[in-house]
Parts: C-alpha cells; sequence; structure tokens
C-alpha cells in the first residue's frame, strides 16, 4: 500500500478509536442517567431519587390487581420477584396491561413500598408467536414435555 | 502481494465511471423486479397469512415494514460510512457516490422506522414516544443522516464537501453499535433483540418468513435505488468526457 493511502487509513482508523472512545466515556458518565427505569430491587437500595419523579419498571404481581369503585384507580404490585412495589394508578391503562405483564411506571414514591403513578407504560417482549403454540407450550409445560414444546418452536 | 495488487486493479477496473454505468444499467431492472416481487409476496404473507401474535394480536403486523426498515436504517449507514471511508483512503470516486447516494434513501428507511414506531407505541405500549436509550439513538441516526446532506451542499466546491462528510460519515458510524445494543446496554421501554441475537431467534417461523422476505425486500429494492441515483451522478460528474457525450446523443 503506498504511504499516503496508509497514513489516510491510519487517519480514518485514529477517527473511528478517538470517536469511540469519547463516547464510550461520555456514556459510562451518564450510565444512570441513560436508564429509562429502576427495577424495585433498586428502588428498594435507595436508588430511587426522593420526592422526585423516576420510572419504575417490572412485572404486574399476579393477583395484586385490584380496581376501585370509581373504575378508574387500580392498585397492583410491581414486582421483579425479589422485591415489590404497590403501586396506585387513576387513568387508562394500556392494551397490554395484565397480570404477569412487564410494565413501567412513572411518579413519585410515597413512603418506602408505595408508588403513585402518573403515566403507565407496557413493555412487551421480544417473543412473537401463534396463540396456539402458545397453548401448546403452556401444556407441555404443565406435562413437563419440555422436548415436544421446543419442537413446536422450531418446527 | 501479486493477488492483493490484481484485486486492486479488479475494483479499480470496475469503479471506473464507464463501466460502472454499463454493468449497473444491466442490474436495476433484475434488483428492481426481484424487490417487488418480494415485498409484494412478503406483504401478502405478512398481512393475511402469518398468525396473530399471542399477546399483541394483529398489531404486532407493523413489525414486517418497522424492523426491516429499522434494520435497513443501519445497514445504510455502515454502507454509507464504509464507501466514505474508501473514498477517502484509496480515492474512488464511485465510492463517494455511493455514499452520498445512500444518505437520502437512508433518511427515509430511519423516518419510516420511527414512524411506524411511533404508531406502533401508542397501542401496545400506551405512547408515542419515550425518551429510552433505543429510541434516541435512532433519532440521532435521522440527525446524522439529515447533517450529512446539509453539509454536502452547505460546502460548494465538491471535493472539499465529499472530504467533509465522508468524515462526518465515519464519526456517526460509532451510532450504529450503539443503537444495535441499546436494549442491552441499559433498561429501555424498546423490546429486546428478536432476530439478530445469538440464541435462536424468538419468533415464530410462520412470522420470521414473510419478515425475512421484505427484510430482503427492502435490501434489493435499495440496491437498485441507490444505483438509478448513483448512476445519474456519475453522468452528471462524467459530463465532459467522451463516453457521456455518446451516451446523450445517442438518447437525443
Amino acid at each position: 500500500m503506498n504511504p499516503k493511502r496508509k497514513n489516510r487509513l491510519i487517519l480514518v482508523l485514529l477517527i473511528l478509536t478517538g470517536t469511540g472512545l469519547a463516547v464510550a466515556l461520555g456514556t459510562m458518565a451518564l450510565k444512570e442517567n441513560i436508564q429509562y427505569y429502576l427495577s424495585p430491587m433498586e428502588v428498594k437500595a435507595g436508588k430511587a431519587p426522593p420526592n422526585h419523579s423516576f420510572r419504575l419498571a417490572g412485572l404486574v404481581g399476579v393477583g395484586s390487581v385490584k380496581r376501585e369503585k370509581d373504575g378508574l384507580t387500580t392498585h397492583f404490585d410491581i414486582t421483579d420477584n425479589v422485591e415489590t412495589i404497590t403501586v396506585t394508578y387513576t387513568g387508562i391503562l394500556p392494551d397490554l396491561f395484565r397480570e404477569g405483564q412487564g410494565i413501567v411506571a412513572t411518579g413519585k414514591l410515597t413512603d418506602g413500598t408505595h408508588f403513585r403513578a402518573e403515566e403507565v407504560l407496557a413493555k412487551h417482549d421480544e417473543t412473537y408467536m401463534p396463540p396456539p403454540v402458545q397453548d401448546a407450550l403452556d401444556k407441555a409445560e404443565a406435562s413437563k414435555a419440555q422436548d415436544k414444546a421446543s419442537g413446536a418452536m422450531t418446527q | 502481494m501479486n493477488i492483493w495488487k490484481s484485486v486492486m486493479k479488479f475494483i479499480y477496473h470496475f469503479a471506473s465511471p464507464k463501466h460502472f454505468y454499463r454493468i449497473s444499467g444491466k442490474m436495476i431492472p433484475w434488483l428492481g423486479w426481484l424487490a417487488a416481487i418480494l415485498l409484494v409476496v412478503g406483504s401478502i404473507d405478512g398481512l393475511f397469512f402469518a398468525p396473530v401474535d399471542y399477546q399483541q394480536g394483529d398489531s404486532y403486523r407493523i413489525i414486517f415494514i418497522h424492523v426491516p426498515a429499522a434494520w435497513m436504517s443501519m445497514f445504510i449507514y455502515m454502507v454509507m460510512a464504509t464507501a466514505g471511508a474508501i473514498g477517502l483512503i484509496w480515492k474512488i470516486k464511485l465510492a463517494d457516490v455511493i455514499a452520498s447516494s445512500s444518505a437520502p434513501i437512508g433518511a427515509a428507511f430511519t423516518f419510516l422506522a420511527l414512524v411506524t414506531g411511533a404508531i406502533w407505541g401508542k397501542p401496545m405500549w400506551g405512547a408515542w414516544w419515550v425518551w429510552d436509550a433505543r429510541l434516541t439513538s435512532e433519532l440521532i441516526l435521522l440527525f446524522l443522516y439529515l447533517g450529512y446532506m446539509a453539509l454536502e451542499s452547505a460546502i460548494e466546491d465538491p471535493r472539499a464537501a465529499t472530504r467533509a462528510c465522508a468524515i462526518l460519515a465515519i464519526v456517526g458510524v460509532i451510532n450504529i453499535p450503539i443503537i444495535h445494543y441499546s436494549v442491552e446496554w441499559w433498561n429501555t421501554l424498546h423490546q429486546g433483540a428478536t432476530v439478530t441475537k445469538f440464541d435462536k431467534p424468538s419468533i415464530h417461523i410462520s412470522m420470521l418468513i414473510p419478515l425475512l422476505l421484505m427484510a430482503i425486500g427492502f435490501k434489493l429494492y435499495y440496491a437498485s435505488v441507490v444505483l438509478v441515483r448513483a448512476r445519474n451522478k456519475v453522468l452528471y460528474n462524467e459530463q465532459n468526457n467522451r463516453w457521456v457525450k455518446e451516451i446523450v446523443q445517442a438518447n437525443a
């Protein structure tokens, strides 16, 4: 390779490593701020800002959803299967909201274990499959026939 | 070194404007028709034959546009940055032409990914837009494309513009791994990767097939459109050469 081209190649590689390093350092410094939400465990560990709005995410506790008579106010638990926080929310919940579903709630802590949400968003996972396969999977899991289930997934 | 030299010789020969103009003219109809067939078949399969999702029902079907568009937005940027670097280092003019022809197409795909994502986000998440790492880095990608196009037209000397744009494209390429890994590195509302992960894809085969058909269709569409644009640029850049004058006279 002729020296001119070699120099330009080195320049390009320097630009790449330079910006890469700068961005890596920048994002590492901002790591806490880039996090979109906290988990109940992190909240229990005292990472939540006091008297400040933040986002809390986890799974809706199975059997924890209670609706008040006004039809709009809902109480439910958000859990990461280690810690649990009780959430109160007044408003319309997204279509995907259900027990066991991942959600992100924006609001403030009222005390150590209670959270008053102003907004509730549903977080869906990256799995896409038709309902019959889901049924088959559930049945297979119930009867511990795991190999059959993975056979249905990959075909 | 001999092999390297003959490879470079071949590339320089293929990248000569006249050669490129002739060969790309033959490739475009094939690429275009194949893209059209794949997109029609993929859309019909995705919209009518793929089963509903166990959680999202019919709403998930927007992935057949959203996901390929998002892949294209990153793929085209990689092409643009690589072509820019090749143009910068080896001074192959065709690489610069490919880079600058790619920018508006990439911007269009990025815009499409953002818009379809918003349309999907409203019913599923409950919000059109959130400032999580995935959505924000994809928005930055749109600004990079727009910045590239603005920079190109702001500098009057074409050679200076090409160099500046190549450097911008190379600097911005750092955003691509950030977009891809944002869902792993940080907590995001956006879900993780479905297809492009080391595990087996967590999507049923009957939904994966139309998704891949659409993805290949989008790629071929890009290939045909970028060649059309690049041909126009080559003709314009080489307007003082005899072979271009012959083409113009033959078509006059």
